[in-house]
């Protein structure tokens, strides 16, 4: 029921609720409650909207750091972590395996706005090693879904 | 001038869906719920073999029987999936989609005057098939109060001396209904006592909802008179690519082979190592999109329930087949009038056979935003045609 649940929503949070519990052949009911007590154990952590920002007016940049770091006696990745994504312009913190530490997902309203984040903030920091920072150009496809206009509806109208 | 055209060939109706194709093409903003076929892409991974394949120039012939390494794979699946046995050698066929396996199987094992057993509603094709084989079909009317099932005492109804093959279409196109274990052992125990033979279309048997699909070819006595056809374009949403298979005893396939070879050669290579990697690495596609359907119909099974337009639930293919008796109007005059009405493309339950009057086949290989339109549109002509009653 729960992994029902979550794979249709995870795709559509805004269902409506009596729709759901139809297509799980469940009721309402036990529909909501499966979904609060997972929002309670924070297994639903949150609801997103998905904003191609490039279609709007709005000026944004969008930066993958990869950083690389020493990690400290009994806190191992998690304290640097924490003092990283605790910034409010930091949309995700991952660590990473392979040639460098933690990968952060920065956003800002322009390039110099993001430089003076990593030059100021991230690579003052004492256990930071050092940093390396892409821009993303374009975004063609993010959790899941693809940007690019969806195909319309090849087959033939009626078939046996 | 002579009639160019065979007598058995101008005797053959065409299909009763191409009339209402013609009419819905010519209209604009119709939604259509009348499709066979899934709305899904093909997986990627499963497209990029085929693109693979293309790039490293293997652009030949295959086998007549099709890759060895498909037809191994083909067994593989049967055998996990449906605890049948084939040889990959000697009893497997790969053809031009599930229809060729269908031709082919009656044109090899119908001599003139042999009588084909067809339920209906079912598939167009099988009854054209049997008559161009020189088969003589003979309808078995299946019946809702059976849920569409084929009942023993209606196949021993309709054995006669002359009853060389039966065609098993379940999962079925256009009810959904399908064959439990029992069903079909009830079945079999007469096809056995009678000595005919079993062309079993299993073309939806990853699309079943309830319990898993059962090959009648799995019970005791049945594999060596049965012909199991199953194909790609349902379970893996490949219908363009053209690609089914047949298994049975090598006697049967050989001959199969042989008609094959003559009238096609080989299947479509590209599709072939498409359908390779299908069967390798496919199960969790075809686990997601039954999820998908599964959702789907049980919410078109509520939307019917709310509109009061009696339904039973089907467990299996993507089709729901309402029956719409009450209005007073044949199927085709309530699909042509829904059409022209509310511009909602359905079919019409006698295409599918004469006792499909009174049903409509709805398709529910649609997103669930495309349902929710043609629902509203239904919906609404619904309660007009009730409130005029």
């Amino acid at each position: 029921m729960r992994d029902q649940i979550l794979t249709f929503i995870e795709k559509n949070s805004r269902i409506n609720l009596k729709e759901l519990a139809v297509m799980l052949g469940s009721d309402e009911v036990t529909v909501a409650n499966e979904i609060s007590e997972m929002e309670q154990e924070q297994v639903i952590c949150g609801y997103h909207t998905m904003i191609d920002w490039d279609k709007t007016g709005a000026e944004k940049v969008t930066a993958l750091i990869e950083v690389r770091v020493t990690p400290q006696r009994g806190q191992g990745f998690d304290s640097i972590a924490e003092r990283i994504y605790n910034y409010p312009e930091v949309k995700s913190v991952y660590l990473i395996s392979g040639g460098y530490d933690l990968m952060v997902i920065l956003e800002g309203k322009t390039l110099r706005e993001v430089s003076s984040f990593v030059s100021d903030k991230l690579s003052t920091l004492d256990t930071v090693l050092s940093t390396a920072t892409h821009f993303i150009l374009k975004k063609y496809k993010d959790h899941g879904t693809i940007f690019a206009k969806k195909n319309k509806d090849e087959r033939m109208l009626v078939t046996p | 001038m002579r009639n160019p055209i065979a007598d058995k060939v101008m005797g053959i109706q065409p299909s009763g869906i191409r009339k209402f194709f013609d009419l819905a093409s010519e209209m604009e903003d119709v939604v259509s719920l009348g499709v066979g076929e899934p709305d899904f892409d093909t997986p990627w991974h499963i497209r990029d073999e085929g693109i693979y394949s293309l790039e490293k120039g293997r652009t030949f012939y295959t086998s007549n029987a099709g890759l060895k390494e498909l037809r191994v794979e083909i067994c593989n699946y049967l055998k996990r999936r449906c605890g049948v046995t084939y040889d990959p050698n000697r009893e497997t066929l790969v053809t031009v989609g599930g229809s060729e396996a269908i031709d082919l199987a009656m044109r090899v094992m119908l001599n003139p005057g042999d009588e084909v057993l067809i339920p209906q509603p079912s598939f167009v094709s099988y009854l054209p098939c049997a008559v161009l084989a020189g088969g003589v079909p003979k309808v078995i009317e299946l019946k809702n109060e059976n849920q569409f099932r084929l009942t023993k005492e209606e196949l021993l109804g309709a054995i006669t001396d002359k009853t060389k093959l039966l065609v098993l279409p379940f999962p079925n196109n256009p009810t959904g209904a399908v064959m439990r274990r029992e069903d079909l052992e009830a079945i079999a125990e007469v096809i056995i006592e009678k000595d005919i033979f079993v062309l079993s279309d299993e073309i939806y048997a990853e699309l079943t909802y309830d319990t898993d699909h059962v090959s009648i070819a799995s019970l005791p006595g049945m594999r060596e008179r049965t012909v199991t056809m199953n194909g790609f374009s349902k379970a893996y949403a490949m219908t363009g690519w053209r690609l089914g298979y047949a298994c049975a005893p090598s006697e049967i396939i050989a001959q199969m082979t042989k008609v094959h070879q003559f009238a096609i050669m080989s299947a479509p290579t590209t599709s072939q190592y498409a359908a390779v990697e299908a069967l390798r690495n496919g199960d969790g596609d075809v686990q997601e999109m039954r999820m998908a359907y599964n959702g789907r119909r049980r919410f078109l099974m509520h939307a019917f329930q709310e509109m009061g337009l009696p339904c039973f639930e089907p467990f299996g293919a993507f089709y729901v087949f309402p029956c719409i008796k009450e209005f007073g109007m044949t199927s085709e005059e309530f699909a042509e009038k829904l059409l022209a009405e509310e511009r909602v493309a359905v079919v019409p339950g006698s295409a599918f056979g004469d006792c499909g009057e009174g049903y409509l086949r709805i398709s529910y290989a649609y997103s669930l935003e495309d349902l929710k339109v043609a629902l509203g549109r239904l919906e609404k002509f619904v309660k007009r045609l009730k409130g005029n009653k």
